[in-house]
């Protein structure tokens, strides 16, 4: 009983950083932008997030930074794929490069002069885990109430966003410009301004979504924090068939099987590391294609919006 | 300038509007007056749609402005046109498919709060559907719904949103007779409310059944502007076409040879198992013109597509030149000479986002003298048979490359017509082939169809207007709730006869 509650506290606090980028991904993907920059974005929110936490201390600072960041490196591509209407995938593609160089970059330049100006190995100030009286106890639910803030504001994030998206005035307007935007426009929304928006807010999540693991999954900096999450972020939108609630077991599933083969790597066991570490990626994707593949049959309601990754001006029909 | 008498509601003065290759409009002036209903006719092409475009806001012009009430306004997006109480049916439709009617009917409403209240909102649409007797769930999704229903929708937004102007761009193109004439008792409904509605149709009996005023565009440029009331349908098609329209088919007489195609005992079911077509047995002949006639949704749609591969049977045969083609694959059958003109053309009949000339040689690309022997096509030869086409069937396109999204919609039904009709190898399926297409253009494709006939070609044409079926088919059936009442020939029946079996009287020989 206590390993499975141990197992799922790791579990949701690996799915968080995912889960935030992937609500921020759908937000995007919604209003028909493709952002393939979330690893990049990703990067640099944690790089500056941890940055901003080791020389001020302040975490709330810290997640501010991170947003803006985020939502700066959202911006970039939002400008390039909806005014200057370039190829959303060669856009977002250079936001990941961007991202992850200048990452990397900055963190060999922003450390103390004591560590050669090496941000890795530093520790700065990080989220702790905070235990909620008496739900904190009880076994099993222990695990989802023994975790830092950030996890704790998904409880709130998840399904106000899929309200958001299912019930409200904006989450209509939002659907329609990535469905069809040629109709979205003819009933008065504004594509761009709809398009740029939530663009942004993507982003910015992603950001978050990179904060939480260099101040409370793995508390420091290292080159690879993001190991990849941001493709993983990729397909778990498509798994999740751009519903945030969906979201929530592809995170979920990439996190447990991470939680696992640590277990297995700590209690040391035949099976090679590499193998291990490879395994929530190849797991996660390939029961995603399975769910894919099973969920074709439904028509319509998990499908992609029809308007994903197209440019889009009235004239041009 | 004189003063703008007291009743002009609306004025669009020297309006000109260019697209990549083409004048859209040309410096045209266009009057509504309060509470009429102002007809505007053309050809396929002559830019009636990008105009009214212009005063959606979804265009902006390159000249000339717009007044209304005396002022002159500025209209810069859709939504400076809805405050200005303009509200337009597009000729495609404007409704988000993978939303329910409901959310399509609110969807960029301004003041909708920010939780819409959508059980009152569902109240006030049943409300709004019962006034104007237009029947529709507004919990369905958008893609389950017929095309009918569709415009339904898109008559309620406007309703819901309370227009004054009212801008409808062919509404009755996809319509059944029977909707048509629903929808133009709503429009005379709304006017008796004090709006007014600028009317684009290529249907003359509309224009002189409800129409005050008629204005003519040719290729962008206004032909004439008068009242209705004093012209005929032929003075109007001539000013349009510039040509004189004969509304008369040539028509060799009917031989029929050997039997084509032939159903024996087909049912079809839909996903629920109900039958929606039941035991249709019928028999195409060489050189014959089966047409269907019947109330949309009686199963016409299923005929065709049992024909041409789409559903699946699930008892009966079908053979075409005595072999069976129950159940095959659609390309098996275009490989065993059929051609299929679809009902829904936007989804199924054409490649937005490719060229004209690469969807007319759509058919043709595997074999040769398009593509070699080994699959590699010839640009030369693709643009020698696009231009042939082009110029054959009067296609208003500025270049053979140019995307066929582009073109204006009558353009767009004329390609998928002329592909289908140029690759037919014998057995011609078309649904409806003249909506949305002018009076010279509607003439010209139905001699094509018969020129099929006449060549031997079994064809079978699904159409609403009773007269298009007395004059182009050989012999008629009637369909009702998915069973054929009865097959009459063309040439002895009459309206009233074929009435009768579309409301569900046996006849001719079942
Ligand atoms: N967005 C666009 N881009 C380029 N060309 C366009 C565009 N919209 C219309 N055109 C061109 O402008 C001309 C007028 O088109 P329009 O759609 O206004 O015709 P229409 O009178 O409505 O014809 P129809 O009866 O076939 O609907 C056509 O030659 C068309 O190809
Ligand atoms: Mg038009």
């Amino acid at each position: 009983m206590q390993l499975i509650t141990t197992l799922l506290a790791v579990t949701l606090s690996a799915g968080t950083s995912l889960l935030y980028a992937t609500i921020g991904e759908i937000y995007t993907e919604r209003s028909g932008i493709l952002n393939l920059g979330v690893e990049g974005m990703m990067m640099m929110g944690a790089l500056s997030a941890f940055a901003v936490s080791f020389y001020t201390g302040s975490l709330f600072l810290s997640l501010i930074v991170a947003m803006l960041v985020g939502g700066s490196l959202a911006l970039l591509h939002a400008f390039l794929s909806i005014s200057m209407r370039a190829n959303q995938v060669v856009s977002g593609l250079s936001i990941t490069l961007f991202g992850t160089g200048l990452a990397s970059y900055l963190g060999q330049r922003l450390g103390p002069e004591s560590n050669g100006f090496n941000l890795a190995g530093m520790t700065a100030s990080n989220f702790q885990k905070i235990q909620i009286p008496f739900l904190g106890d009880i076994p099993i639910l222990a695990a989802f109430f023994n975790q830092d803030v950030l996890t704790y504001m998904l409880f709130l994030i998840v399904p106000l966003s899929w309200y958001f998206m299912y019930r409200t005035k904006h989450g209509l307007s939002l659907r329609s410009v990535g469905e069809n935007p040629r109709t979205a426009s003819a009933m008065g929304i504004s594509v761009a301004k709809v398009r740029y928006l939530y663009t942004v807010i993507g982003g910015m999540l992603v950001g978050l979504g990179g904060a939480h693991l260099t101040l409370a999954y793995t508390p420091g900096w290292s080159e690879n924090v993001t190991g990849g999450r941001g493709w993983i972020v990729i397909a778990l939108v498509i798994f999740a068939g751009w519903n945030p609630s969906r979201a929530v077991f592809g995170a979920v599933l990439f996190g447990g099987i991470n939680a696992i083969q640590f277990r297995l790597q700590a209690a040391g066991t035949m099976i090679p590391a590499s193998f291990l570490n490879m395994a929530p990626y190849v797991v996660t994707v390939v029961v995603l294609a399975l769910m894919t593949i099973i969920g074709k049959k439904k028509k319509g309601k998990y499908s992609s919006p029809s308007a994903l990754g197209n440019a889009f001006s009235i004239e041009d029909k | 300038m004189e003063k703008s008498s007291v009743s002009t509601l609306l004025k669009m003065e020297g309006v000109t509007k260019r697209f990549p290759g083409v004048i859209a409009n040309d410096r045209v002036d266009l009057e509504l007056h309060n509470g009429e209903v102002l007809a505007l006719l053309g050809e396929n092409g002559a830019g009636k749609s990008t105009l009214m475009n212009i005063l959606a806001g979804l265009y902006r012009p390159d000249e000339g402005f717009i007044t209304i009430r005396g002022e002159k306004v500025s209209i810069h997006s859709p939504q400076d046109s809805m405050h200005l109480g303009i509200g337009m049916i597009h000729q495609e439709f404007m409704l988000v498919q993978t939303m329910t009617v409901a959310e399509n009917i609110v969807l960029g409403l301004q003041d909708l709060p920010l939780i819409p209240p959508m059980a009152e909102i569902k109240r006030k649409i049943i409300e709004l559907s019962d006034r104007y007797s237009l029947k529709v769930d507004p919990d369905r999704f958008i893609y389950e719904l017929s095309v009918g229903e569709q415009q339904r929708v898109e008559i309620l937004k406007l309703v819901y949103r309370g227009a004054e102007v009212l801008i409808l761009d062919e509404p009755t193109a996809v319509l059944t007779p029977q909707e048509s004439r629903d929808l133009n008792g709503i429009i005379k409904t709304m006017l008796s409310e004090g709006k007014s509605a600028i009317f684009i149709t290529h249907k003359m009996d509309e224009v002189l059944s409800f129409s005050h005023r008629v204005q003519v565009l040719r290729q962008g440029k206004t032909v004439a502007a008068c009242k209705t009331e004093g012209t005929t349908p032929q003075e109007l098609a001539n000013m349009m076409v510039g040509r004189e329209i004969l509304f008369k088919i040539k028509k060799a007489p009917y031989r029929p040879g050997e039997p084509k195609l032939i159903l024996d005992g087909v049912t079809v079911e839909d996903p629920t198992g109900r039958p929606v077509l039941k035991d249709i047995s019928l028999t195409i002949y060489e050189g014959e013109i089966l047409g269907i006639a019947g109330v949309a949704g009686n199963g016409q749609t299923e005929l065709t597509e049992v024909i041409t591969g789409l559903q699946k049977a699930v008892s009966g045969r079908i053979t075409l030149d005595s072999q069976d083609m129950t159940n095959k694959q659609p390309l098996h059958l275009i490989k065993a000479g059929m051609s299929h003109i679809p009902a829904d053309r936007g989804a199924m009949g054409i490649v937005g986002d490719m060229s004209v000339a690469d969807n007319l040689v759509m058919k043709r690309y595997r074999s040769e003298p398009i593509a070699s022997r080994h699959g590699v096509m010839h640009a030369t030869k693709i643009f020698g048979f696009a231009k042939k086409m082009i110029s054959f069937f009067k296609i208003a396109t500025p270049k053979p490359e140019t995307l066929v999204k582009f073109l204006s919609g009558g353009n767009i039904q004329k390609t998928i017509l002329a592909r289908e009709i140029d690759s037919c190898g014998g057995v011609l399926i078309a649904v409806y082939p003249s909506r949305g297409l002018d009076v010279g253009a509607t003439e010209s494709v139905r001699n094509n169809i018969v020129a099929q006939r006449d060549k031997k070609a079994a064809v079978l044409l699904v159409s609403e207007e009773l007269d298009e079926l007395l004059s182009v088919a050989d012999k008629i059936g009637v369909m009702f709730e998915g069973e054929l009442m009865g097959i009459v020939d063309a040439a002895t029946t009459n309206k009233e006869e074929l009435g009768m079996m579309m409301a569900g009287m046996r006849g001719g020989n079942a």
